[in-house]
């Protein structure tokens, strides 16, 4: 419940403050903004301690990777596709697990 | 184009959807526990740079800016769907700086106190997106 509330409340902050900027942009900055990361990483330091963040936190190196990809041919669909803006941003999350598990797979799946 | 900070954007926003945007990061953050919980930390940290909130937040932004065009009267065409896309754009660069906070996390998280380490690794992603942004802005190399 503390992580749900607590997530919630990262996130739900990050949004406003790119709600607030323009250009579009600009306020897309945030949309790349650490929030899951920052409530989740601060609760498991306290309770896995700094070495499992760590570990996490190279992981999510490659989940920052994918999510460059994923956006990138998000943009490049709405700009130049006429697909629902919907249809993409979702659809596209295909290509987030793709690139993130392709470079876990490719660089991490013997780490521990 | 320069920065500039508004609050008409808040007002456009209806209540459920900064209610969808709480549940999605919510959701999101114990997802990405019981992820690493299950399968450990190399496979759940992955999850903690997953676009949850994107798909909403970029729906969001394409019918806002629908909206605003009807509102003036005019013919919306493209303009939600482009709106969303310098979202995207912006996202792109973000993700840069995510990578940045991520390294600094990986690195330094073991050697320094956590309280010390995650501000630290934050102001990096606001100063690396940022910069990003401005040197995308100027395109020096299209002089």
């Amino acid at each position: 419940m503390i992580r749900f509330l607590t997530g919630g409340a990262v996130v739900s902050a990050f949004a406003v403050i790119g709600d607030l900027f323009k250009p579009k942009s600009f306020a897309g900055l945030f949309g790349a903004a650490p929030s899951v990361a920052l409530a989740t990483l601060a609760l498991t330091i306290a309770s896995k301690g700094p070495q499992y963040v760590s570990t996490e936190a190279r992981s999510m190196l490659l989940g920052a990777i994918a999510l460059g990809v994923y956006s990138l041919v998000v943009m490049r669909l709405l700009f130049r596709a006429g697909v629902r803006t919907t249809i993409v941003t979702l659809s596209g999350v295909i290509v987030w697990f793709a690139a993130a598990f392709g470079l876990w797979f490719a660089l991490l799946r013997h780490a521990t | 184009m320069m920065i500039s900070a508004s609050t008409g954007g808040l007002h456009q926003t209806k209540w459920y959807e900064y209610a969808a945007r709480f549940l999605f990061g919510g959701a999101m953050t114990v997802a990405a526990y019981l992820i690493a919980k299950h399968f450990g930390p190399v496979v759940g940290g992955l999850f903690l740079a997953f676009p949850a909130i994107f798909p909403a937040t970029a729906t969001l932004i394409n019918n806002h800016e629908k909206e605003r065009k009807q509102n003036q009267g005019l013919d919306p065409g493209c303009r939600g769907r482009r709106a969303a896309g310098a979202d995207a754009a912006g996202t792109v660069m973000g993700s840069i700086g995510l990578a940045v906070f991520a390294i600094i996390v990986w690195i330094f998280i073991p050697r320094a106190a956590g309280w010390l380490i995650l501000p630290a690794a934050l102001a990096a992603w606001m100063l690396t997106a940022a910069a990003v942004w401005f040197v995308w802005k100027r395109r020096p190399w299209r002089s």
